[in-house]
């Protein structure tokens, strides 16, 4: 792999991004001797470890921690024991009152997994589906296990999943940001969460719009991306300007002897001078078909350039279609993030509002995948950080992050399928067991990459998203 | 059910855990608990005949190891279980049986609590339990309790930690090279390079060391003039006078105070679900800044923060700054449609004890709100003494009755003669007076001739705004002199602990939120449950782990003031070097404790502690002056070492933390914009009076012009106004609607609080600098401004090069740049661009890729 200091040197002794890059080739394969390298830029396509089943993510993170008793992890022992005391075995909630699932659960499709009626849409996707009910991790606190889920670790800065996917396999379209997250928190570590850490910036995601409460990204107006058009000058005009820029910036980079925040500057001002071009045409939903919008559940029909704010009118639909799209054009790792899954009160009015907003949304996108014939090599993700107590606290629930459960479908595993499984109540996984790490490990399996070599020499080590730890969970591969 | 011994046991009134039960108590004497531990005949005898029989009939059902259960974790049937008890604490208080959790029980009349849940013990039955008690429960049960206890805080092996051990005297470490060490901060680092074999790079040159010191001690960049005089100055206090010639400047304040305004997540809206503004909010702003030019005592900065309208002065002046200085704890964000009264009051509380504790002691004891902090020795009982104390203060934000929005409260009316200016220089005229009454009256008429209920929202709505309109002015039609802060709340009847002390509060038109409205305890609340109260309170207070004594708090009074005094003390572990650590983070980039939000377990251990001590000593014996302290750390050798890499260096230690190097970094959002605004000499230097929020008044924040809803105008227009040439401390600051100049280069959200800042790199941030039209104005102004001082393009971009990177361009450069000036015309030309305007555009772009160019960016 392409270090830091291979790196720095690249960018010092060339001149533009261009000529960085074609450096940046060479520096590399000299300094590999006689390993054959096609790198040409950071973000350029490169082969993964061995051969992958699927080739970009999309990860739709349940920002707040959703229910697992209540979705995809039937536990009819709860519903039958609802209002009686928890074992005491359940640790801090033992003593606690058992809450039995206010919602009913169905077997759907061939494969006739347990899927809650909370999910009438996306249960009819069943045997796409394939269920982790044996997640954990370390803490039930949000902040921690968010970081966690998204880092690996959270006591110290790492790179985020999709910082590591790009890192590893770079990007098919040289245009867009290889990794791109849709509206994220600005809260449980904020930018941490699409942050590169040690890894060069370019591996960074870019995000668009942002979530909390509220509409109006940057900008005030819409959620997209802002600037995207100069008032005045043309594109070969801008690109004169950006070529003096860089050689200035060039010129800076040498004058420290390098420096990792410049060379990431200088990649993201030749991104965004791309983006420019491409970005638009991206952005603009309404050159996808009625039918289509309608699958992904928008409303009317509209949406014109970006414009996924404000809630309601199918805003998480169009930010799935929009993920799509990116994806279609060679993103390679597209993150949506969807928050007010903290259901502490009222877990059945809020569970269902929570769920109505992206159960038509996320059965369309799996359907439109695969009408395009993009879901076998597509890895599709959803979770949040970790799941929730049977135990009720008033008629909610609070985190239990000792047993909960997440789902992946398309992209080489198998449909169908509930692997793993939490105790009669649903406290703590004893089968089948996933922690994130593992997790992380498997989804970069899929991807081609081997977590044990997916690494970066930082401060003296070579520091991989898994730490010390991590196995891939083979059951589930296809 | 099953947890109503525990419940009724929820944290006692401190007793137990101050005295922490061995957790080896079995068979043994534990020194101070007051059980009895070896009973003589006659105890024995009383325990086996009114005791044992009892429980065994009643309770040893649900608390037993013969039952299998141990509810609430709470066993009774070994005198280890009874002793230790369960989730929530220890059963019995020895000697005092009217704080034992389990006397409460057996006499609560509370269905929840009461216990056993059959039925009340005969009164017999109960007073024999409570001679019992006061034996010292003497108990010849052997055996330990089946039952494992769950975590329990452990305060005294917490006070080890070494966040909480007072910062010491270390002996200077003596290194190789004397030499180098300018002050005793120098030696400290030293030190620690040579451990690891590090040599520090060479000295910054003068010129980026006066662009150095000038980003930060104001964010704005040296004047081409600033630059040549220090240049030219070789006497050895040259260094020296321009510290002190900045540390004088008012820009000094509008920098470093917005350093504090992170931590104090300042805002002008309550943000969350309905944005309502905060159109006083400005004046804490305005006392941050004032504060830190002023070099107001750190510790008396704590102090007017946290209890400013409880310090006595009888000057209207330093009353008025200090009730100002208060609105830290008003201007959080608030959930403002809530509509549970103590739920409400509840997070009022826990957002004051979250920014109070993280931005004066770097340590996070909001976690402690429905269970015992998982890291740090805080355990929830600490938690509510805080909540207390917050929950006896009245919080007076303003926020009007709105559509969603229901909690508004008071704001505070300065006194008179205190020469603050009003937030806006509107008059209200006699005749503007009677048009706004005209309106409230036919929107009154239109309410009350709605058939339908729905359509009195929005005129009600609307009457709402026009009342606080004019409730904004006196009757001689001039502002009100308004703030936000906090004030005692009234003392009960009773006191502390007293009747009454929680029941519901009034519901006045601004009056009262539904909570509780006198001085008084607050009950520990199980999970963080607003309707689960325990039935004992916590006694107002600090955190034990940091405390050698429980805080004597004034009768009568919140406890604001004790517990300002309490961290504002030279006693206190954590307030010195958490400011220190700021401080240092703010000059290199990062802290000596890297995780500068968290000095809890959670956090990392401080890179140089012994440094770190030292600062902290020294800010504290300098009277807390916070300009004294940054004169100590720039005047040392390692502030002003160059930003060059090292490869050697750079692959031991590549995050610099034993700093061989100073750390060059992009600048922050502030410092970025403020510095286009001050090259190309737009910047307007004179601070406004007051802040747009302040002119739009009370209302939801994207009201157009305070009436109707409906963005656009308004605010939201002003927020991300290219024409606004004010230092962007001066900003709108409204929640969740972050200037985008801000917001794109990683300005907090101000809903949190935030003691350092990432620094991202992301495409988006140089398609602003590539086309916003804020860029664009300034990069025209500045080519305005060279072209009307220079002639030639080689004076030009002599001067480009000074003014924006305070060195001149060397020949290759020059050679570069007039290149691109004939590129881009020659572009321009082929756009067919007239030659009249070539010039200018030229020059315009030219300026605008020097803004844009890492050297600009980055303070080295």
């Amino acid at each position: 792999m392409l270090s830091r200091r291979s790196l720095l040197k690249g960018t010092s002794s060339g001149f533009g991004y261009l000529a960085f890059a074609a450096l940046a080739n060479e520096q590399a394969a000299r300094a590999a001797e006689g390993t054959t390298s096609t790198i040409t830029n950071p973000l350029s396509p490169k082969k993964s470890h061995f051969p992958a089943k699927a080739k970009r993510v999309l990860f739709l993170c349940m920002d707040g921690a959703p229910s697992h008793v209540d979705t995809f992890d039937y536990k009819p022992k709860l519903n039958a024991d609802d209002g009686k005391t928890a074992p005491a075995r359940a640790g801090r909630f033992g003593g606690g009152k058992l809450l039995g699932s206010p919602f009913k659960f169905k077997q759907s499709g061939k494969s006739g997994l347990y899927i809650s009626e909370v999910f009438p849409e996306l249960s009819k996707q069943a045997d796409e589906l394939c269920l982790l009910n044996g997640m954990h991790c370390d803490l039930p606190n949000h902040p921690q296990a968010f970081i966690q889920m998204h880092c690996g670790i959270f006591q110290f800065p790492r790179p985020s999943l999709g910082a590591w996917v790009t890192y590893g396999l770079g990007t098919e379209n040289a245009n867009l940001p290889g990794f791109i997250t849709l509206s994220p928190s600005g809260g449980n570590g904020g930018p941490v969460n699409y942050g590169s850490s040690f890894l060069p910036a370019v591996y960074q995601g870019t995000k668009i719009g942002r979530g909390g409460f509220g509409g109006g990204g940057p900008g005030g107006g819409a959620q997209q991306v802002a600037n995207l058009k100069n008032p005045k000058q043309t594109a070969q005009q801008q690109r004169v300007e950006l070529d003096f820029l860089q050689s200035l910036n060039q010129n800076a980079q040498e004058q420290l002897d390098g420096d990792a925040g410049i060379e990431g500057l200088i990649g993201s001002y030749e991104l965004a001078f791309r983006m420019q071009a491409e970005m638009p045409k991206l952005m603009d939903l309404s050159k996808e078909t009625a039918a289509t919008q309608k699958l992904y559940g928008i409303e009317g029909g509209g949406g014109g350039p970006g414009g996924f704010g404000g809630g309601g009118g199918g805003g998480f639909g169009r930010q799935c279609l929009l993920a799509r799209r990116f994806l279609e054009a060679g993103v390679r790792f597209v993150e949506v993030n969807v928050g007010g899954w903290d259901h502490h009160r009222d877990i059945k009015t809020a569970l269902t509002n929570s769920c109505n907003n992206i159960d038509k949304p996320i059965a369309g996108l799996l359907q439109d995948l695969k009408q395009k014939g993009m879901l076998k090599d597509t890895l599709v993700i959803w979770g949040g950080e970790f799941g929730r107590t049977p135990t009720s606290q008033g008629d909610g629930r609070d985190h239990n992050s000792r047993g909960y459960s997440i789902w992946m479908a398309g992209g080489g595993v198998k449909g169908g399928v509930a692997h793993g499984k939490t105790d009669d109540y649903g406290f703590e996984a004893v089968d089948g067991k996933v922690h994130v790490h593992d997790w992380h490990a498997t989804v970069l399996h899929l991807l081609g990459l081997n977590h044990e070599k997916l690494t970066f020499k930082h401060a003296g080590r070579e520091m991989r998203l898994t730490d010390v730890k991590g196995n891939v969970v083979k059951e589930i591969v296809a | 059910m099953t947890t109503r011994l525990a419940l009724a046991a929820a944290f006692l009134t401190g007793v137990a855990l101050l005295v922490p039960l061995s957790r080896d108590a079995q068979g043994q004497p534990v020194k101070g608990t007051g059980f009895i531990d070896k009973p003589n005949a006659d105890q024995i005898a009383f325990f086996e005949k009114k005791i044992r029989p009892v429980l065994i009939e009643n309770c040893y059902e649900c608390h037993s190891a013969e039952a299998k259960k141990a509810k609430g974790g709470l066993s009774l049937d070994t005198r280890d279980g009874f002793r230790k008890g369960g989730e929530s604490g220890p059963s019995i208080i020895p000697s005092s049986p009217a704080r034992s959790p389990l006397l409460l029980a057996l006499n609560s009349k509370n269905k929840d609590h009461a216990m056993p849940p059959k039925g009340k013990l005969p009164d017999s039955v109960i007073a024999d339990f409570e001679t019992w008690v006061r034996m010292g429960a003497p108990d010849p049960r052997e055996g330990k309790a089946v039952v494992a206890k769950k975590y329990e805080v452990d305060i005294d092996k917490g006070r080890q930690f070494w966040a909480f051990v007072p910062p010491k005297k270390h002996a200077t470490p003596t290194v190789k090279n004397a030499a180098w060490v300018k002050s005793p901060i120098d030696a400290y680092i030293l030190s620690e390079l040579d451990k690891k074999g590090l040599t520090p790079v060479g000295d910054a040159d003068k010129r980026t060391l006066i662009r150095r010191v000038h980003l930060d001690f104001t964010g704005l960049p040296p004047t081409s003039d600033e630059v040549e005089a220090f240049v030219a100055d070789s006497k050895p206090d040259a260094f020296e006078k321009v510290v002190d010639k900045l540390l004088a400047s008012p820009k000094f304040g509008e920098r470093w105070g917005r350093h504090w305004l992170d931590v104090a997540r300042y805002a002008e809206s309550s943000g969350r679900a309905v944005n309502m503004n905060y159109p006083h909010a400005w004046r804490y702003r305005d006392y941050v800044i004032g504060a830190f030019n002023s070099d107001k005592p750190y510790d008396q900065f704590i102090k007017e923060q946290l209890a400013g309208d409880l310090m006595t002065s009888s000057d209207p002046k330093v009353k008025a700054e200090r009730i100002v200085a208060t609105g830290f704890l008003a201007i959080g964000a608030k959930t403002l449609n809530e509509n549970n009264g103590t739920q409400f009051e509840l997070d009022v509380a826990d957002e004051q004890i979250d920014v109070t504790t993280q931005a004066f002691l770097g340590i996070t004891a909001a976690c402690a709100r429905c269970h015992d902090h998982k890291f740090d020795p805080i355990p929830t009982r600490d938690y509510y003494a805080l909540a207390g104390i917050f929950r006896s203060t009245e919080t007076c934000y303003g926020t009007i009755r709105f559509i969603q929005s229901n909690k508004p409260s008071p704001t505070i009316t300065l006194p008179k003669g205190c020469g603050l200016p009003a937030g806006t220089d509107e008059k209200l005229t006699a005749d503007g007076k009677a048009r706004i009454e005209k309106q409230i009256e036919d929107l009154n008429k239109q309410i009350a001739d709605a058939t339908d209920p729905i359509r009195t929202i929005f005129p009600r709505g609307q009457v709402q705004l026009l009342r606080s309109r004019l409730a904004s002015f006196d009757d001689a039609g001039d502002p009100k002199l308004l703030a936000v802060g906090v004030r005692d709340k009234p003392a009960g009847k009773g006191g502390p602990g007293g009747p009454g002390g929680f029941g519901p509060g009034g519901f006045g038109p601004k009056g009262g939120f539904g909570g509780t409205n006198i001085i008084a305890d607050s009950p520990v609340y199980d999970r963080g449950e607003p309707n689960k109260a325990s039935a004992t309170r916590v006694p107002r207070g600090t955190l034990q782990v940091m405390s050698k004594s429980p805080l004597k708090i004034k009768n009568g009074t919140s406890g604001r003031l004790e517990l300002a005094e309490w961290i504002a003390s030279k006693d206190n572990a954590l307030t010195a070097r958490v400011m220190a650590n700021r401080v240092w983070l703010h000059l290199f980039g990062a802290g000596l404790v890297p995780t500068a939000d968290n000095f809890g377990a959670a956090g990392m251990a401080p890179t140089h502690p012994e440094l770190l001590d030292y600062l902290a000593l020294q800010f504290m014996e300098q009277n807390w002056s916070v300009k004294k302290l940054i004169k100590t750390v720039v005047m040392s050798h390692a502030y002003q070492l160059d930003s060059k890499n090292n490869a050697k260096n750079y692959d031991v230690d590549p995050d610099n933390a034993l700093v061989w190097r100073m750390t060059p970094r992009r600048l922050d959002a502030e410092a970025m914009r403020d510095s286009m605004l001050a090259v190309s000499g737009q910047l307007e230097e004179k601070p406004p009076v007051g802040s747009v929020v302040a002119k739009a008044g009370e209302g939801p924040f994207n009201a157009r012009g305070g009436f109707g809803p409906g963005g656009g105008g308004g605010i939201a227009g002003a927020i991300n106004d290219p024409r606004n040439v004010q230092r962007s401390v001066y900003l709108p600051i409204v929640r969740d609607n972050l200037p985008e100049a801000l917001a794109l280069f990683d300005a907090p959200d101000p809903s949190l609080i935030s003691a350092d800042r990432p620094t991202t790199t992301v495409p988006a941030q140089g398609l602003f600098l590539l086309n916003n039209p804020f860029v664009i104005r300034s990069a025209d102004a500045a080519a305005d401004k060279l072209m009307r001082g220079t002639t030639t393009d080689t004076e030009r971009i002599r001067a480009a090069y000074l003014a924006f990177y305070g060195r001149p361009p060397n020949e290759k450069e020059l050679t570069n740049a007039e290149k691109f000036l004939k590129d881009y015309a020659a572009q321009l030309t082929k756009d067919r661009v007239p030659a009249l305007r070539q010039q200018r555009e030229s020059w315009s772009v030219f300026c605008q890729a020097l803004f844009a160019s890492a050297e600009f960016q980055y303070r080295k």
